[in-house]
């Protein structure tokens, strides 16, 4: 068993999620078979091997060029309100759970 | 606006005949109907509408309808129609699009309880260009939540029954797009494909469904779950169909970046152009073990088909194939683990009444929001992204994603296209894979090589088992060559008899 009850805990609360008892031992049971099944990546060499994050990098940009240059063509000149009008206000607010009609309400995050 | 035309009673008659034909509807046959008058995109939308309250209930494809604006355009295409001007592409046409695509002013939850009650502000870029074209949108479409699962069974509503087979699951994610389109309940659809949830499906209902390459369609306004494989593609009964909305959708949208600035050819054009002498690649390793013998049959026919349309059969290799699915889901889920953290009961979304801290509140509205499914993936990518395990699980499978990368560069310099099974088997039954998430994972094998290479992919129909369960073919292409892949689709389809 490569996954405890413990970094079950740990890893549920880096994804804030609280999860029942029931939950995590599903969880536990489901991570390790899983888990067990993705090792068999470490059968491959993967010395000198470059991680692929995206293949956006290498279609529509200008490959003579590095870094953002490469993009170029995703750019637009920085100017008020951009492509499109920002929401206003009320649209922006209207699926808040909770609101006063300005700002997004949350519960208390100071304790004192 | 000329919404209520006046009805001949002659106009009724044509209504009845063109009624019977709801089954083989295509795109071109509704457009020229309401062009040439024989119909009404309005009266075409409250048969569909009348098809969906008659079968949906056991179906289940659509979660939301969206009568008022499908109305709307109706009566706008009507009225251009009655003026004698020349129609938009898809006009009057009626379609449905899978819940994952926000739709300003109609309510779109990504099937999943944590959006139930979302009215997004904005159109997704692929909805409003459909739109644009005089599409008429229905409603939304069933899906599993944030499009994560292979039968349609991570819905949080309710799930999709295979129209060809209702004990059987449709597939997934894009379930309800695909039984939408076999069920005759729209005419096409959009789907999301992350990694195989269009074609599976497509294959499992015996439709077409196509994935254009990464960066073909703007993925603005789709609810992301993995922005590195997330597509946009059209579910249709034939392969005409799914070029004609490709055209549609195709192309740079200054909202997403990530939408790629290469050319958008004639794709009607590409698709009559003949196959004799392109290469079809054919890989081992997606004939192995786990192969359901029915499928290997016909889909090996198929090849032949292709074959006698004068297309060379090539041996080529994949070597890493097996080890698709393991990087598949370290990435998927690690994107996905990201992704969901706006989820936080705060700007949108449920969120839950009884907790005292703002940790407590993140905590318990993700908790009673999400599904198991959605729970197991985040922990998953937060387990393969969290310190000390990252190299282990996510850097090691973004080197094996170059491995695969280079699999398919290979095979490409010796041939045009790649030729597979799209499934390794039929549709299963409800609720067969439900306990297993692994087997359920396994499912995808066949698919998640080209969500995670970037490349273009179709799967058409070739074929039933004996239980007459419908049959994909898969057909793999070179980035931006969704041309390639539409004609070599298409070639098969005529060969096939159908259109």
């Amino acid at each position: 068993m490569k996954v405890t009850e413990k970094d079950v805990a740990y890893v549920a609360d880096l994804a804030n999620l609280e999860l029942t008892e029931d939950e995590r031992s599903v969880l536990l049971r489901d991570l390790n078979s899983i888990l067990d099944y993705m090792d068999r990546l470490n059968q491959l060499d993967t010395t000198d091997v470059a991680p692929m994050a995206q293949v956006s990098d290498k279609y529509g940009v200008d490959s003579s060029k590095t870094g953002s240059a490469r993009f170029a063509y995703a750019g637009r000149e920085d100017v008020l309100e951009g492509l499109r009008k920002s929401l206003p206000h009320e649209k922006a607010l209207q699926n808040a759970p909770d609101s006063d009609g300005t700002f997004f309400k949350v519960p208390k995050v100071i304790e004192r | 606006m000329a919404s209520a035309m006046p009805m001949e009673p002659a106009e009724h008659r044509q209504l009845e005949t063109f009624s019977m034909d709801l089954n083989s509807l295509t795109i071109d046959a509704v457009r020229s109907a309401v062009q040439e008058r024989k119909t009404t995109a309005t009266s075409l939308a409250g048969m569909f509408y009348a098809k969906i309250e008659r079968d949906d209930p056991q179906v289940g494809a659509y979660l939301i309808l969206s009568k008022d604006r499908a109305l709307a355009k109706a009566a706008e295409i009507d009225a251009l129609a009655a003026k004698g001007e020349k129609l938009p592409p898809l006009g009057g046409v009626p379609v449905g699009i899978k819940d994952v695509m926000v739709t300003r002013d109609v309510r779109t939850t990504a099937g999943s309880k944590i959006l139930g009650n979302y009215i997004p502000p904005y159109d997704c870029t692929a909805v409003a260009r459909m739109e644009a074209a005089g599409a008429v949108m229905l409603g939304k479409l069933n899906c599993d939540e944030f499009a994560m699962g292979s039968s349609n069974e991570n819905s949080a509503w309710h799930p999709v029954h295979n129209p060809r087979d209702l004990s059987r699951v449709p597939g997934g994610s894009s379930g309800g797009s695909a039984a939408a389109v076999a069920a005759d309940m729209a005419v096409a659809t959009l789907g999301s494909d992350t990694g195989g949830s269009i074609r599976e499906p497509a294959s499992f209902c015996g439709v077409v469904g196509l994935m254009p390459t990464y960066g073909r369609v703007s993925r603005y306004g789709l609810i992301a779950f993995a922005s590195s494989l997330d597509r946009i593609g059209p579910l249709t009964k034939t392969v005409k169909d799914a070029a004609t909305v490709l055209q549609i959708i195709a192309g740079r949208d200054p909202m997403d970046a990530t939408s790629a600035e290469v050319s958008v050819p004639d794709y009607a054009a590409e698709l009559e152009k003949p196959v004799r002498g392109l290469k079809l690649g054919v890989a081992k390793e997606y004939f192995g073990e786990g192969l359901d013998s029915e499928v290997r049959k016909s889909v090996e026919a198929a090849i032949q088909k292709l074959a006698e349309s004068g297309c060379e059969i090539v041996p080529v290799s994949l070597p890493h194939t097996e080890y698709a699915i393991p990087t598949y889901y370290i990435l998927a889920t690690a994107e996905a683990s990201s992704n969901l953290a706006r989820f936080d009961g705060v700007r949108y979304g449920y969120r839950a009444r009884d907790a005292r801290t703002l940790s407590e509140m993140y905590r318990r509205s993700r908790d009673h929001g999400f599904g198991a499914e959605v729970k197991r993936r985040i922990m998953l990518g937060t387990y393969a992204l969290s310190a000390g395990y990252y190299d282990a699980y996510y850097l090691k499978a973004q080197m094996v994603r170059t491995l695969l990368a280079r699999d398919f560069e290979e095979a490409f310099k010796k041939v045009d296209a790649i030729v597979t099974p799209t499934s390794p088997t039929a549709a299963f039954k409800l609720g067969e894979k439900v306990d297993d998430p692994l087997s359920m994972y396994l499912a995808d094998i066949f698919t998640v090589t080209a969500d995670l290479v970037g490349i273009p992919g179709i799967s058409v129909p070739c074929g039933e088992t004996t239980e007459n369960l419908p049959i994909g073919l898969q057909i793999l292409g070179k980035h931006f060559d969704e041309a390639t892949i539409l004609r070599v689709a298409h070639a098969y389809e005529l060969k096939q008899g159908v259109n």
